[in-house]
């Protein structure tokens, strides 16, 4: 069968049966189970109630339950494990070895660097293109093709960014933008993804190109939901443009701020593809996701693999909660 | 000594759309001019234009003899209280009242005793380190009055401060800022409202705005008893007052109208010869009205429907043609007055005679046409 039809096929069955099994089972519920009507109508109607949230989220519990909470349980057993003694129970001794791996240090060191380097930087210049872009009446223009990154994959992004760090012979044409302007100006043809500790910032700069997009448009929309008034209270009270985007602007839209910080904080955390893509952790520029993989996937190391994993999910989980709390709270 | 002049002015948006052209007004220290006119007359862009908050597209404005159009609203020494109250969010009551003195650069103790002083006259001391958020709403209109005090300003401008508030609260700070204001009665206020009770119980000087201009400026009485025009005339005063036409039958220093419904009715408002036969629109407030005798009277007709309210019974006749309803507001309790034809009559001192829609006793009034919007 041509994979094409077989997609379709798939696609109107899963989306068939997925409807099917919600209008199906409530049906049930209503008319069989628990009939709205006889002498027990209003129990009926109540407990109908008090079942049809299970009814609904069950699908997505299992889901979750099936693809997320065992995995997690499985990766942390893994940690505890040692694959050259056949699977046997090692308690902390992966951790351990982790612990003393230049490579691993490297990583956390690295992760750690991305961490305060690539939020603030997202977070600034999207906070400074919608604050620009609001009020240029070619804005709009201007936030589309800052957003238009967001459209990459990490992967794309770090071939074209690999492009603009691209190095020819001293002598030959320049390919990467950066050597052109670098040897335009009279220096000689770098590598530039060797240069430690330099080249890490290369990285990040591919993700803070990507993220400024994401930062930009949820705090436009922050920034347009500060009401005009206070900010002409401002100009009243003498206000110069900084002040009142440091002072009145700002300080409004802070829970806001904080959740695209946190937001982008989660993918810096995860970040694995862009590094993959350009140096595969050389030079220095080792980070945990790919560090993980490496011992997963190449050195076939689950033990340490996994000790890693959970690494990475132990350093997630306090800021991804921090993170849906201010979201909540934004939402109220 | 005027403190603030305004000559010529005019706001145009885009080159195109004029909504305030030619007004000239002049505001002396100390008073309370209130800016009144029907929703979308101008008068908040005309507020907003003396706080430099949009452009004065034409003519000049002056505060204390030193023209400001192209001065910054900081430094033209007024102060703004808005609609929404405007207060920083983020910021304490305190800090919303240290704001522009801070901005100003001014040293901390300096700060404070504004503050604190501002905050006693307007009974907020106890709340200088609350949120926004944690006050009521009257308490927030206080402190945003409280942050134009401590500014010490030449001019205050009120944006319809009270428009957010319940009806019992708007009582009682309209009552609050009337008192403010005899506090100070060196400092000059522009107040703008669509509230009617609001502009004649404040001002000292009322603006009526419509259709792009001013209609009249008076004391507020001044405007109740004789109105330039039948916009002001029914504009001030509730309900409105009846216009009836007919054409003038007697001129000289009393004016004797024949109506077209067929009644006749004498106005102290003086006339002259040439006017004889014109066409004119009487004017008789509800509350002007009282029950006449068939023959004498200047309207009749039958009683549509009745309120009863206790201290009056406000009468709505049955509408003749597409004109509005007569009403008359008669004091006292009068029952079994629906489905009756009741004949009314009025003092001749309150009968007002507009020409070609300009009261008599303005010669040189101008009529004022509203567009429906």
């Amino acid at each position: 069968m041509h994979p094409v039809l077989q997609g379709m096929i798939t696609v109107v069955l899963g989306v068939g049966i997925c409807i099917g099994y919600f209008y199906f089972s409530n049906q049930f519920l209503d008319k069989v189970l628990y009939p709205a009507r006889g002498p027990n109508a209003g129990r009926n109607i109540n407990r109908a109630n008090m079942i049809r949230p299970w009814l609904f989220m069950g699908p997505a519990i299992f889901v979750l339950a099936l693809y997320l909470v065992y995995p997690v349980l499985a990766t942390l057993w893994f940690s505890l494990t040692d694959r050259d003694q056949g699977g046997a129970f090692v308690g902390l001794a992966n951790y351990r070895q982790m612990a003393a791996e230049p490579k691993f240090l490297e990583a956390i060191r690295n992760n750690m660097l991305w961490l305060v380097v690539v939020p603030a930087m997202s977070t600034a210049f999207g906070l400074l293109a919608a604050q620009l872009t609001d009020r240029i009446s070619w804005g709009n223009v201007a936030k589309s093709i800052i957003f238009m990154p967001m459209a990459i994959s990490f992967v794309g992004a770090s071939v074209i960014w690999k492009l603009i760090y691209d190095t020819r012979p001293a002598g030959a044409d320049q390919i990467g933008v950066l050597n052109a302007i670098w040897t335009a100006l009279g220096g000689a043809p770098q590598t530039w993804l060797t240069i430690e500790p330099w080249n890490n910032f290369l990285l990040m700069v591919v993700l803070i190109w990507i993220q400024t997009g994401f930062a930009m448009v949820i705090l436009s929309a922050a920034l347009r939901g500060i009401p005009e008034e206070t900010v002409e209270a401002a100009i009243v009270d003498g206000a110069n443009p900084f002040q009142i985007f440091f002072k009145i602007k700002v300080p409004q839209i802070m829970p806001t701020i904080v959740v695209v910080w946190t937001t982008i904080t989660l993918v810096v955390l995860k970040v694995f593809d862009i590094v993959l893509a350009m140096t595969n952790g050389q030079w220095g520029t080792q980070v945990l996701a790919n560090y993980m993989y490496d011992r997963m996937f190449r050195a076939f190391d689950w033990g340490v693999g996994s000790a890693s994993a959970i690494v990475i999910m132990l350093l997630v989980t306090p800021i991804l909660v921090w993170n849906v709390r201010n979201a909540r709270r934004e939402m109220r | 000594m005027t403190e603030l002049k305004l000559t010529d002015v005019g706001k145009t948006y885009g080159g195109t759309v004029e909504v305030l052209k030619d007004i000239n007004l002049d505001i002396s220290t100390g008073e309370l001019v209130v800016f009144v006119g029907p929703s979308g007359c101008g008068k908040s862009t005309l507020l907003r234009m003396i706080a430099g908050l949009e452009r004065i597209t034409a003519g000049a404005l002056e505060i204390d003899g030193v023209l400001v159009n192209d001065i910054p609203p900081a430094q033209r020494g007024i102060a703004m209280v808005f609609q929404s109250y405007a207060l920083y969010p983020h910021m304490t009551v305190y800090d919303n009242m240290a704001f522009a003195l801070r901005i100003a650069r001014k040293k901390d103790d300096e700060v404070r005793a504004a503050v604190t002083a501002a905050a006693d006259k307007l009974q907020l001391s106890g709340l200088l380190d609350r949120l926004p958020k944690e006050l009521s709403g009257g308490q927030r209109q206080r402190v945003a009055i409280g942050r134009s005090i401590v500014r010490d300003p030449k001019v205050y401008l009120f944006d319809e401060p009270l428009s957010n508030l319940d009806a019992a609260l708007r009582v009682a700070t309209r009552i609050e800022i009337a008192q403010l204001k005899e506090a100070m009665p060196d400092s000059t206020m522009i107040y703008v409202t669509h509230d009617q009770v609001e502009a004649m119980t404040l001002a000292s000087r009322i603006v009526v705005l419509a259709g792009g201009g001013i209609a009249q400026v008076g004391a507020p009485l001044t405007l109740y008893e004789r109105p330039e025009n039948e916009f002001v005339a029914q504009f001030i005063g509730s309900p409105k007052m009846n216009l009836l036409p007919g054409r003038i039958v007697q001129t000289g220093q009393q004016t004797a109208v024949e109506l077209d419904g067929g009644g006749r009715a004498v106005s102290d408002y003086p006339s002259n010869a040439a006017m004889q036969d014109s066409p004119v629109n009487i004017g008789v407030r509800p509350e002007d009205f009282v029950a006449a005798g068939e023959g004498a009277h200047i309207f009749s007709g039958e009683v549509n429907i009745t309120e009863a309210l206790g201290e009056v019974t406000l009468l709505y006749y049955t509408p003749v043609g597409g004109a509005d309803p007569v009403i008359a507001k008669l004091q006292g309790i009068h029952p079994d007055m629906k489905h009756r034809r009741v004949a009314l009559t009025a003092d001749p001192s309150k009968v007002h005679v507009f020409r070609n829609g300009v009261s008599l006793l303005y010669p040189e009034g101008r009529n004022i046409t509203v567009q429906p919007h």
